[in-house]
Formats: C-alpha cells, structure tokens, sequence
C-alpha cells in the first residue's frame, strides 16, 4: 500500500474513534440499560495508541451502580500492606468497559452483571435495610459468604454466586493487568535483557532440582 | 519503487506469485534472488512490524485489557490485520449443527465451542500468518514422507526425507531456529552449525521434565524461528547462495538488521527488531532490495488465465482499492495463496480445455483437506506455589517440548491408532493478563478479600498446560469444493467445506487427554478439568489448529495427483503451487517449516527448467 492509501486507514480509525468518544460523554441513561448499540474496534484498530475505557464505546453505569460496584471490588480486592484496593486502581471502569462491550462474549456477561448487582442491593435492603455500599465490611461479608462459590453456595442462590463467580473474575483481571497489581505478584519481565539465564539458584532450590 | 499499483506493473514478468507467506515469501525470494523479475500479489494489506507491532504495550492500555474478541480472536495484540476466522466480505460455507444439514455462511468467530464442521482462519495482510505464527520449526522425519509404505494408511509422498534435507537445511539457516539435535526416532537432526543455540530451560520445563523422564516420555530443546543470538552475516549468506555474490551481499545487509532475541514480548505480536521469523521481516526485505520483485497488496487474485495451448499466462485480479478486475501476465504462475484459496483459484479457472478448474484432471483439487489434531489440558502442580521471583519470560514460547515417542509401540499396534502426536507445553510466571486468575475459585474454595490475594499471590504460576498436536490421515469425506451459488464481495465463487475425522484422530485425542493427566499426577498436581476420554469430545474442531494442508496434492502420476513432487502442475507445466497445498500427509510436525523447503526445492527447478527454456 502506498502512503495515501495508508493516511486513508488511519484517518478512518480516528475519525471512528471520534465518533464514539462523543457518543460516550452522553449519559449512559440515553441509551437504556438493555445491549449495547455500539460496534467494535474492527479487524484492523491501530495497536499502538493507548486507549481508556469509554474510548470505543459508550459506558454503562449510573452513579449507584458506580458505588456499588467500587464497593463489591474492594470487598474482593482490598487494600491490604502490598497493593491497594482494586476500586483505587479504577478497576470499576474497566468492569463498566466489559460489560459495554458490543462482542457476544461481554453482551452475555452483560446480563450476568447488571441483573446481580440489581440482585445485591435488593438482598442487602432485606437483610440489612441499606444499600450494598452502605454496609459495614461484617454485613457485606455475610452475603458475600453465602454466594461466593457456586458448588457450596444454597440452591436459592446459584444465580448470585454466578454472578459473583464472574465479578471476581473480571475484578481480578483488571487489579491484576495494572503495574500495582503486577508488583503485587511480583511479576518480572517486559523487559529487553541482554541473555536469559533460567532459573536462578533458589528456583532450582525450591523446585528440588539442584 | 517495489509496492506498486496496478498501473504501475512492468509489461511482463518471468513469474507471478500469489500470496506473501511463508510460502509465496520463500517462492519470490528465491526467484528474485536468483534474478528472475517477480510480481507478488497480496489479498491483503500493506503491513510493515517495524512501524505496527506493540513491542512493549501492556494489557492495562488495550481495550479490554487486551483479550481476545470476535474481532481479534488471538488478541487485542495479535499480529492479525483483517483476519480471523471469519473475514469481512469473504464468506466460506460450512455445514453448522444449529442449522442441521443445510449449507450456511461461516459465521463462529471464536475455535473453543465452534459448532461448524470445518473454520478457516486467514490473515489479509502482507506476509499473511507468518506475521502473528508459533514459529514452532519442525522437521517432518523419514517415516512421514512414506506413511503407506510403513502401515498400510494414507498416502506416500513422491520424495523422501533424504531428497528435502538439505533444504531443511537451508530454511533453518535463512530463517534462524534455535533447537538442539537429539538423534530421536524420526524427528531429525539438522546438519552441524545449522540450528542457533536453544535458550535455557524455565524452571517449570526442568520440573516437567524431571517427572517425564520417570515415563519414559522425552523433554527436548523445541525448534523454533527465533534468534537466541545474531545469525553469522559473514558465513550463512555465501553459504546459501555460494554462486550469486549479489544474493549473499543482499541477504548479509538483511541478517545485520536482525536483532537477537531480547528475551521479552510475545512473538504473537511480531517483532520489530526482526528476532523472529516472519516472511515481512526475513524474505521480502532482501527480495525487494534485489529490484526484481514488485508486490501490489490489496490485490485479490481471482483465476489463472491460459491462452490456447492450455499454458499459463497469468492471473485475473481484483484490485480492492478500485474495485476492478486486473489482467497481470507472466512466463510462470505460483500459487502460494494458502492450501484453500490457492484451490479456489483453481476450481474458478474454468476453460473449455479445463472444464472442472486448472490443472483437475484428477478431479484431486481440493481433496484431501487436512488439520492437525489438538487436544489440551492444564495442571495446577503445588510444587511451583510460591516459586521465588524471577524473570522466565524467555523466547515467550516454549524452550522445550515433547517429540511422539512412542513409534515402536504404535507400528506393532499398541496404541489402538495409527499416528503420533507432539507435546507443546506452557507454564511460568508469565505477564499477568485479564484472564489469569478466571477459575482460581476451583482451587480456593471461592475465596475473596484479603485471602483472596494470598491465593492470588500463592496460584500464580503454578500452573502447567499441556497442548497435543498430532497427526491426521488424509480421508476422502474432508474436502472443499466451489459452492454452486455464493460469491463473495468481489464477485468471486466461495468455498465450502466437508470434513471429517477418523477413528485413528479421536482416539489419539483421548490418548492425549489421558496422557496429559498422567504427567499432571505424576508431578504431583492436579488437573484442572477432568481429562475428557471421549476422543470425539476431546478432539478441537477441523481447522482449529491453521494447519489447513492437503487441497493440490502432490504424487507420482496425473492420474491421482495434482502436482509432481516440484509442485508443478501436471497438466500445465507453467503453473506452482507451493502452499500446504501439495502435502500428502500431515505429519504432528507443524507445517510451515516444511511449506518453506518444498517451496525452495520447487523454486530451484523451476529457475532450471526456465533456464533450460522448458518453461
């Protein structure tokens, strides 16, 4: 391809970049909570910018959503004397850029979401008569012990647990694709190196190998 | 100026080359080298690694933290343009089990869960799948060119080991694959001072091969086209090309630019720093500087024309960016478009004196479509919990692997199936992604908080999977064949696909499966699916594995071969295919090694029969 042909492509991509960075400023309320009318990044999207949640489509949740769903990170990700809490790491957008996501993949997740964290509120206000975020960590965890994994949790509340079982997930994956989360695990790499030298002595210690 | 329009084509060329991979990469650097004047034409787009690839980028920037998605199966990262298993505007038909037996559009984009009976995966950019490939560079043995002759099953090849060694040879040398020579049972040694030095093995391939030694299954260096250090740009060019002075100068400038492997960065990505091989960083550089080759990307090549002999005369083609069909000519056509597509081309070149497409006197085009078989499991083994830190990145791919060991109980009929399998595997504390901790709750019983990120802390890289690849015998019910009415965009007749796999397949999937719990067990750990012992359950979809050989085969005759053992077509002596194309069989060895040296072997007698004007 020659270079006009290649401006072509990239003006294209910024100029659908634009389009969807304006449609997602509107309140999320404008389009309902129902699938997302978004599309994609295409078969081709240009790999070398940095791109933010609401970037490529249009976000999800409302401000109760938001805490509620900031208070269910940090229930599962707290800070602790290694790494902070998820919800400082801005985990909650990337779950909001997941569940807004136009793919087949994230669209069923999508329900999986919205209708448990629907659920969670109205289970905190029968149990505790306030919302999720209002409730003290002792409250939180007592609902948190019921649904928090699907093969031990009552039968009443498999559909919960599902849906916990996914939030971990995703909460997990966003804590843990951040630089505090790979210090966190003390991730090493990403780095060019001059040689690979296998495993160091302790490894070959601790692996019974030397 | 090398990328040209079609306006811009010299009048004539000595030889048209369709597709920019591995195959049409190694055909047109032969050619050009050699100084044939060469017009490559690519369905897809411009591409260049040094410009696109995201060396360094990290999940937390890429939408959605860089999983993959319909729209980029691999990842957000992958170095797939315009691909996928579905591509825009070129639909293939396959049979789907919701819609029973009727023939539909393609439409699954993901391989896990596909209920098609066949998925195609293409990649429309220059240098096609080399770009994002596993680089996994094995040799297939001597038992593998004769499988008929040594159990009675599928199909011999019209060459033997011996006649494409030295090409290995020099493949291997071009490229750069690090690797080691064990003197295993068909799985062949290169010659001296070939393959570059295989990396130190990681901690946990150690671990897996310490315990795999107590079952008699060998843990070796893998081959893989990666430079574990600089390649010698003072001996290999002059080596490879010891006549053409010119060539090696060419290729030397080349080798200087490649930098070695700096033990960072997924190769899936491509590389920039040109440390691994792809046909846009290793053929296509020295081949354009020779000025013999002109590429037109976003040229989709619809037929082969002749003229009234029945000789070729070159290629009809559409070119994307104007939407009209092209006329380019030349002496020789090489297709190299893909096993399917360069069938395609076939079947759609219809003539009076080729009534069932080019060169299908046999009616053998499109025949004997092939996969490789695959089947995986994974393993949490508690004796990598808590491993003290350490970079194991490496080569981002794995230092070692498991060659089929096991051809001496197979022959005398052991096993219950009639073909091998290798053992790929992956493990370590590799860079954190979206999706590394998704089913931790089977091990933790479901825990959160603060308990959770010990969990988290203790799990993370103590986990090993284990991934078989093996070897599928040619069937007469897998096959792809012109669909009667579906044309895709551009107004070319699309492919449908039969396929099916046999007993010996799905049993050795099932053998997998039980193989890979064994190890897992044996290493004290614990698997973390059942392993699925129904071999029809445990066997990936046909495709799945883009291994796609087998459509133009190769043999001794016209009468039951497409090609002669140079790829040429039987009934038009002026016509390559040097694709996946011309296997006969589909050894567990990964195929593009291969589809590198037959398409060597087939470019020097190609240059030999023009030469001699036969051609």
């Amino acid at each position: 391809m020659n270079p006009p042909q290649r401006m072509d492509r990239r003006t294209a991509i910024k100029w659908v970049l634009a389009a969807t960075a304006t449609v997602s400023m509107l309140d999320a309320h404008t389009f309902g909570q129902n699938a997302s009318a978004a599309v994609g990044y295409g078969a081709d999207p240009d790999l070398m910018r940095e791109y933010k949640p609401g970037d490529l489509w249009p976000l999800t949740f409302n401000k109760d959503q938001q805490r509620l769903v900031a208070a269910l990170c940090d229930v599962i990700i707290p800070a602790d004397e290694k790494s902070p809490s998820a919800s400082s790491l801005n985990v909650p957008d990337f779950i909001d850029e997941w569940i807004s996501a136009p793919y087949p993949e994230q669209q069923t997740d999508r329900k999986i979401i919205l209708d448990g964290l629907t659920w969670l509120d109205a289970e905190s206000k029968r149990r505790f008569k306030k919302a999720f975020a209002n409730l003290t960590v002792k409250q939180q965890t007592k609902i948190c012990d019921d649904i928090c994994y699907v093969p031990k949790a009552k039968s009443k509340f498999t559909a919960a647990a599902q849906f916990f079982g996914k939030f971990r997930n995703l909460t997990a994956g966003g804590f843990y694709t951040t630089p505090q989360g790979w210090k966190d695990l003390e991730f090493i790499g990403n780095v060019a190196l001059t040689s690979f030298d296998g495993p160091p002595p302790e490894v070959l210690k601790h692996l019974k190998l030397a | 100026m090398p990328f040209v329009t079609s306006s811009k084509t010299k009048p004539a060329y000595d030889v048209i080359v369709v597709g920019s991979g591995a195959a049409g990469g190694q055909t047109a650097y032969v050619l050009a080298m050699a100084g044939a004047k060469v017009l490559m034409l690519e369905a897809g787009r411009k591409y260049d690694p040094f410009e696109e690839t995201p060396m360094f980028n990290t999940p937390k920037n890429a939408p959605l933290r860089g999983v993959g998605t319909a729209d980029k199966y691999f990842g957000f990262f992958d170095a797939t343009a315009n691909g996928g298993w579905t591509v825009p505007k070129e639909p293939y038909v396959v049979k789907h089990k919701s819609q029973g037996d009727a023939w539909v559009e393609a439409k699954d984009t993901s391989r896990g869960g596909s209920e098609q009976n066949f998925i195609w995966w293409r990649s429309r950019m220059l240098g096609g799948r080399t770009n994002h490939w596993g680089r996994f560079s094995f040799r297939m043995g001597p038992y593998d060119f004769k499988p008929r002759s040594r159990d009675g099953l599928g199909i011999d090849w019209p060459l033997t080991y011996e006649d494409l060694a030295p090409y290995y040879d020099k493949v291997e040398a071009l490229i750069g694959v690090y690797g080691s020579n064990e003197g295993l049972e068909n799985t062949p040694d290169s010659s001296p001072g070939i393959l570059l030095p295989p990396p130190k093995p990681r901690g946990y391939e150690l671990l897996t091969k310490k315990f795999c030694a107590k079952l008699n299954i060998p843990v070796v260096p893998a081959h893989v086209a990666i430079l574990s250090k600089q390649q010698d740009a003072e001996k290999t060019p002059t080596m490879l090309h010891p006549d053409n002075p010119t060539a090696a100068r060419l290729l030397a400038d080349n080798m200087r630019t490649r930098l070695a492997c700096f033990w960072a960065t997924p190769c899936g990505r491509g590389c920039s720093i040109k440390a691994n091989y792809q046909s846009t960083t290793v053929h296509l550089p020295p081949a354009l500087a020779s000025g013999n080759l002109d590429i037109i990307t976003d040229a989709m090549v619809r037929e082969v024309t002749i003229d009234g002999s029945g000789k070729a005369t070159g290629v009809l083609y559409i070119d994307k960016a104007t939407g009209k069909e092209e006329h380019a000519k030349a002496r020789v056509v090489v297709l190299a478009a893909s096993g399917c597509e360069s069938a395609r081309i076939l079947l759609n070149s219809k003539s009076a004196l080729f009534p069932n497409g080019l060169a299908n006197g046999s009616g053998k085009v499109g025949r004997y479509l092939m996969d490789t078989v695959g089947s995986s499991l994974g393993g949490q083994i508690p004796m990598l919990e808590n491993c003290p830190p350490h970079n194991e990145e490496g080569a981002s791919t794995m230092h070692m692997y498991m060659p089929w060991w096991r051809y001496q109980d197979q022959l005398a009929g052991k096993l219950g199936f009639a073909r091998g399998y290798h053992i790929e595997f992956f493990g370590g504390k590799m860079m954190p992604q979206a999706g590394t901790f998704n089913g931790l709750e089977k091990f933790t019983g479901g825990s959160y908080g603060k308990k959770f990120k010990e969990d988290a802390r203790r799990y993370y890289g103590s986990f090993v999977h284990f991934a078989g690849r093996g070897e599928m015998i040619p069937n007469e019910d897998s096959f792809c064949e012109l669909d009667p009415d579906r044309k895709d965009a551009y107004g070319i007749p699309v492919l449908r696909f039969h396929f099916k796999w046999s007993d010996h397949e799905t049993k050795q999937a099932a053998h997998m499966q039980k193989t890979f719990a064994q190890i897992i067990e044996s290493m004290g750990g614990k698997v973390v699916n059942p392993p699925q012992l129904d071999g029809n359950k445990a066997i990936g979809v046909g495709g799945s594995i883009i291994h796609e050989v087998g459509t133009t085969c190769m043999g001794f005759d016209a009468k039951t071969s497409v090609l002669n053992q140079y790829c040429q077509a039987w009934e038009v002596k002026n016509l390559f295919v040097t694709d996946g194309g011309p296997f006969v069989s589909n050894a567990d060895k990964n195929p593009t090694l291969s589809i590198m040296a037959l398409a060597w072997r087939a470019s020097d007698y190609l240059l030999a029969e023009m030469k001699k004007g036969n051609i």
